[in-house]
């Protein structure tokens, strides 16, 4: 029994560690990479995780949806601000990622957006979020959070 | 005498008027020699909100400093978080000058953002920006008077979002507005900006 604990516990940080050390995924014809998250303030209920996504096939990708258990939703929506004013909206019917092309989930633009929070992310903890596509299916992407604020998935001291 | 009393009456309500003419000339003069100063577009003014602590917080708070003020919300995931670490980045860069300036973080979400869920909001990023919220009605006066935009925009399950400004206004130590800092400006613009906020104190 104990031993069945530990190959499991072991098993798990090797999948953890694996999933950490991986910097681009790829997922058919996409290479998903750069993926970050940000720590939350206590109480905050809203969050949003970035990443990349490279379109090497020869048709258009469909980024539809994404899965977490971190928030009542998850979901993925644009942000823009014009005219000094941040508007946010959730695509419906997700992005459209050209042949060839590479989408940015990044601050001021995509992301994935958790909506109702259980609880703050905190720095150093890593994020599986599922994130699906049309063709290719869904996809487990790891978000490591870095420091509050911050604005890219870059360490840097 | 009747007669007489009208004349006198009429005399004292000319003088009167006269005097209200000459005062209303004077007046008129100064303000429009002062033109210059009060042409600048209405944007601000007196507020009444609730501090962190649940406490009344009003303009009189500022101590006549200059006021460096965001609007936004706790459910906000980006331009929120960004704008307040940006701030914690003027502060960290301005050193002991920041005593001289106020750094305000106001809520456009009232509903959602209690003094409690606020204050640890912000606190998370620094200690030196105060979190303000309010009643519904302290809030819209603000937003209002302020000029800021800020709807609620419905989503599923009866959650919604706000569409807001994404500027942090810059208020002099006398309460009017400045300028803006816009949403991601570079700190090579955003700080002499504020260093030029200080030196008008």
């Amino acid at each position: 029994m104990k031993t069945r604990a530990l190959l499991v516990a072991a098993a798990l940080v090797a999948f953890t560690g694996s999933a950490a050390l991986a910097d681009s995924i790829q997922h058919g014809d996409l290479t998903i990479k750069d993926a970050w998250s940000r720590a939350t303030p206590p109480k905050a209920k809203g969050a949003g995780a970035f990443v990349s996504i490279t379109n090497n096939g020869s048709e258009d990708a469909h980024l539809t949806g994404a899965v977490s258990g971190y928030a009542k939703r998850t979901e993925i929506h644009e942000m823009a601000v014009n005219d000094g004013v941040m508007k946010m909206r959730k695509l419906e019917d997700g992005v459209v990622i050209p042949a060839g092309k590479t989408l940015e989930l990044k601050p001021g633009s995509y992301h994935v957006m958790f909506m109702g929070l259980k609880q703050p992310f905190k720095m150093g903890e890593e994020l599986k979020v599922t994130l699906e596509f049309e063709k290719a299916g869904p996809v487990e992407v790891t978000f490591p959070v870095m420091k509050m604020g911050a604005k890219s998935g870059k360490m840097h001291h | 005498m009747n007669v007489a009393k009208t004349i006198r009456y009429g005399a004292w309500a000319a003088v009167a008027l006269l005097v209200a003419a000459v005062s209303a000339v004077t007046v008129m003069k100064f303000v429009k020699e002062d033109v210059p100063q009060a042409a600048t577009v209405q944007i601000g003014g007196p507020f009444e909100l609730v501090d962190g602590k649940g406490q009344v917080f009003t303009d009189k708070n500022l101590d006549g400093k200059p006021t460096l003020m965001f609007f936004g919300f706790t459910y906000c995931p980006d331009v929120c978080p960004t704008t307040l670490s940006d701030m914690q980045g003027w502060i960290d860069n301005l050193g002991p000058k920041a005593d001289d300036l106020n750094f305000v973080f106001v809520s456009v979400d009232p509903e959602r953002d209690t003094p409690d869920v606020i204050a640890d909001y912000v606190a998370a990023f620094g200690s030196h920006v105060v979190p303000l919220t309010g009643s519904v009605d302290q809030v819209k006066k603000v937003v209002k008077d302020y000029r800021v935009y800020a709807r609620k925009v419905p989503l599923e399950d009866g959650d919604y979002t706000m569409d807001h400004t994404a500027a942090v206004y810059m208020l002099n130590g006398d309460l009017d507005f400045v300028g803006t800092i816009s949403y991601q400006e570079p700190e090579e613009t955003a700080l002499p900006k504020i260093r030029k906020l200080l030196g008008s104190s």
